[in-house]
C-alpha cells in the first residue's frame, strides 16, 4: 500500500497535480481489449508446439516463418476453446465466421500479415457481471474472435543491441483469443474488477492458463473522459503494454487524469496509440506510424469459412464447467455464508473444490468457510503453497472442524493443532491423541471451572474444609464431567486445594 | 482518371516499396486501366448474390480442421541459412523498437 502510495503521488505530480474538485467533475469512459493464449498443445495454424521456453525458434516451421506456399489449417482445439470462452461470457457463437488478414510490416510478424477475424468474428454481444464496492454490474462485451500471434523481438541482452533486434519465432502463431469489452466501464478499478472476473471466468474454463509473466493475458486499453452528464464520448486513446494488474491500474488512473489536464487547459485530446511506461511510470505516445491504423483487412483466402454447427457449440456448452457467478450464488443458497466467503471461497475452482470437500466430509459449512478462510489461507500463504498441495486433506480438516464444533477442544487449541496439522500432515486425531491438546491445561479455565463446582455445592466444600478429606474426590469428578474428561487431573487437584483451603 | 499519384505514393509506403517519379507514373496508369475494367464488372447486377471470398465451400464435417497434436518441423537451420543476417539460433534484424 505504501509502495501504491508513493506512485500515486509520482504520477499526480507529472500529471501537474490537477485538484480533485475538478478530477470529479469528469467521467472516465473505458473499454477494455484483452488477449488470452488459448491452451493448446500446437499453434493456431501449424502442427509446431506452443511449449513456452523452448530453445529459440525450435517450435518453428515453414508456416509459422511465413514461407510462400505454406498453407495454414486451423487448429481445432483452438477453435474449440474459443467457442468455451465465448459460451462463458455469454457471447452468440456465430455459424460462419471468417479470417480476414491485418496487414503490416513488422519483423516479429514474417507473413508481412496477422491473421485475423475482422467482419465476422467468432462470437458476438455478450456480457460479464463484476462486483464492484459491493455493487454487481454488468459489463457488455462486444465479440470476441481469433487470431495468431506474433514472435517476440529481443531487443536487449547482445553484444549489438544497440544497433540490432533479434527474433524469436517460437511463439509466432500461437493461438489467441480476443475478447473487446463494451466501453462500460467507468473507472479504473471497474477496469480492474473486469481484468479480474474475466481471468476468473477464463482459469475456471481452462481456456488458458492466464499466466502474465508468460505473456498468455494480455491487456490493451481504450480510454477517453468526458464531463459528468455528457452524453457524448470523448475523443480516446488507446493504452498498450497493460501486462500487470498493476500496470493496468496505473496507467488508466495516469491518463484520466493526463486527459483532464489537456481538456482543462483548452486543449483537445489526439486520438492516438499510448504506450505504458513502466520505468517513468507514464502513458507515452507511440512514435508516430503514419500507416498504422491502414491495416486493408482482407479475407484470408488460404482458409474456408470457419462453420460452427449448433451441435458442435451445444456439446461444447454442454461440457462447461460451473462458472464463478453460479458457484457464489449456490454457496450462498446451499451453505448460507455471506456473499463475501462465497466470492472468496470461489476465487478459485480448486479452493472451491477444497471448501465442499470439508462441508462432504461432515464439516457444518459457516466454520468450514471460516477455517478455511482464516488457518488455511493464511499458513498456504506464509508457506508460499497452492490449495492443491495443502498438506491437511479436506477430509481432515473437517475432522478438525468437528473436534471443535462438539466443544471436544476449544477454538484456540484448534488452531494450535491445525498448525502441527498444516506442519506434519498428520491427522487431527492423532495429533490431539500424541500431543495432549485434548487436555486443558490452560490453568485460567480450570480454575474458572473449579470456582464453579465450589461455588455450586457448598455444602461440600463446607464438609471439606471442616475436615471431610473424602470429598475432595466428588469435587474433582465435577469438574473432569464439567470438562467433558478433558481438564489435566493435575492441574484440578492442585487448584482445587488452593481453593478450598 | 480513377486513381491519383498520392493514392500510388501511398500504396507503396504501405507496401515498402521505393518508387522513382518515372514508376509512381507508370503504375498510375496501369492501376487506372486495372479499376476501369472492374468497373466494367461492376455492370452486372449482383445485388442478390452474396460476396464470394472463397472458391472452396466449407464441408459440414470438420475436414477443414486439424487435430491438436505437434508435428516437429526441424527446417528452422535451413530456413536461418537463407536469412539475410542470421545469428542462430536467431534471426537478426536492424534494430526495431517502439518506444
Amino acid at each position: 500500500m505504501v509502495y501504491y502510495a508513493t506512485l500515486m503521488a509520482k504520477v499526480t505530480q507529472d500529471a501537474t497535480g490537477i485538484l480533485p474538485e475538478i478530477m470529479a467533475g469528469y467521467e472516465p469512459v473505458i473499454g477494455l481489449e484483452v488477449h488470452v493464449q488459448l491452451k493448446t498443445a500446437t499453434k493456431a495454424f501449424c502442427a509446431c508446439s506452443t511449449r513456452f521456453g523452448d530453445p529459440p525458434n525450435s517450435n518453428t516451421c515453414p508456416v509459422c516463418l511465413g514461407l510462400p506456399g505454406a498453407l495454414p489449417v486451423l487448429n481445432k482445439r483452438a477453435l474449440e476453446l474459443g467457442i468455451r470462452a465465448a459460451l462463458a461470457i455469454h457471447l452468440n457463437v456465430q455459424e460462419t465466421s471468417r479470417f480476414a488478414r491485418k496487414n503490416y510490416f513488422y519483423p516479429d510478424l514474417p507473413k508481412g500479415y496477422q491473421i485475423s477475424m475482422y467482419e465476422l468474428p467468432l462470437a458476438t454481444a455478450g456480457w460479464l457481471e463484476i462486483e464492484h464496492d459491493g455493487q454487481t454490474k454488468r459489463i457488455g462485451i462486444t465479440r470476441l474472435h481469433l487470431e495468431d500471434d506474433a514472435a517476440k523481438n529481443l531487443h536487449e541482452g547482445f553484444a549489438d543491441s544497440a544497433e540490432k533486434s533479434y527474433v524469436d519465432y517460437n511463439r509466432g502463431g500461437t493461438p489467441l483469443a480476443e475478447i473487446v469489452s463494451e466501453p462500460d466501464l467507468r473507472s479504473p478499478a471497474e477496469a480492474y474488477a473486469y481484468l479480474t472476473a474475466l481471468k476468473q471466468v477464463l482459469l475456471y474454463t481452462e481456456v488458458s492458463d492466464c499466466n502474465m509473466e508468460e505473456g498468455s493475458l494480455r491487456c490493451d486499453a481504450n480510454i477517453s473522459v468526458r464531463r459528468r452528464g455528457a452524453e457524448k464520448f470523448g475523443t480516446k486513446a488507446e493504452v498498450k503494454n497493460l501486462n500487470s494488474f498493476r500496470y493496468l491500474q496505473r496507467a488508466l488512473e495516469y491518463e484520466i487524469e493526463r486527459q483532464i489536464t489537456v481538456l482543462e487547459s483548452g486543449g483537445k485530446i489526439t486520438q492516438e496509440t499510448r504506450l505504458w511506461n513502466v520505468a517513468a511510470g507514464r502513458t507515452e505516445p507511440m512514435r508516430s506510424k503514419e500507416f498504422a491504423h491502414d491495416y486493408r483487412y482482407f479475407p484470408e483466402p488460404d482458409l474456408l469459412p470457419v462453420r460452427v454447427s449448433a451441435a458442435w457449440r451445444d456439446e461444447i456448452a454442454s461440457a462447461m464447467p460451473e462458472l464463478p457467478e453460479a458457484k457464489r450464488r449456490r454457496f450462498v443458497r446451499d451453505f448460507s455464508i455471506t456473499p463475501y466467503d462465497a466470492e472468496v471461497l470461489a476465487s478459485t475452482r480448486a479452493l472451491a473444490g477444497y471448501f465442499e470437500g470439508v462441508v462432504r466430509a461432515g464439516a457444518p459449512a459457516k466454520p468450514a468457510a471460516n477455517w478455511i478462510q482464516v488457518e488455511l489461507l493464511r499458513q498456504l500463504n506464509d508457506a508460499g503453497k497452492e490449495i492443491t498441495e495443502s498438506p491437511v486433506p479436506p477430509a481432515e480438516l473437517a475432522a478438525l472442524v468437528a473436534k471443535v464444533e462438539s466443544g471436544a477442544i476449544n477454538a484456540a487449541t484448534g488452531k494450535k493443532v491445525f498448525a502441527r496439522m498444516f506442519e506434519t500432515g498428520k491427522p487431527a486425531a492423532e495429533i490431539i491423541a500424541a500431543e495432549g491438546f485434548g487436555q486443558i491445561s490452560d490453568t485460567g479455565e480450570i480454575e474458572r471451572l473449579c470456582r464453579e463446582v465450589i461455588e455450586k455445592n457448598p455444602e461440600n466444600a463446607a464438609k471439606y474444609r471442616a475436615g471431610n478429606e473424602g470429598v475432595f474426590k466428588f469435587f474433582v469428578g465435577q469438574v473432569m464431567r464439567a470438562s467433558r474428561g478433558q481438564a489435566n487431573p493435575q492441574a484440578v487437584n492442585d487448584t482445587l486445594k488452593r481453593l478450598l483451603s | 482518371m480513377k486513381i491519383s499519384r498520392e493514392d500510388v505514393m501511398k500504396v507503396a509506403a504501405l507496401a515498402n516499396l521505393e518508387l522513382t517519379d518515372a514508376e509512381v507514373e507508370t503504375y498510375r496508369g496501369q492501376l487506372d486501366d486495372i479499376l476501369t475494367y472492374i468497373d466494367k464488372l461492376n455492370e452486372i447486377d449482383t445485388s442478390n448474390v452474396e460476396p464470394m471470398a472463397q472458391v472452396l465451400a466449407a464441408s459440414a464435417d470438420d475436414s477443414a480442421l486439424r487435430e491438436d497434436a505437434v508435428v516437429r518441423s526441424d527446417v528452422i537451420a535451413e530456413v536461418l541459412r537463407g536469412a539475410p543476417d542470421p545469428a542462430p539460433p536467431y534471426f537478426r534484424v536492424p534494430r526495431v523498437i517502439e518506444k
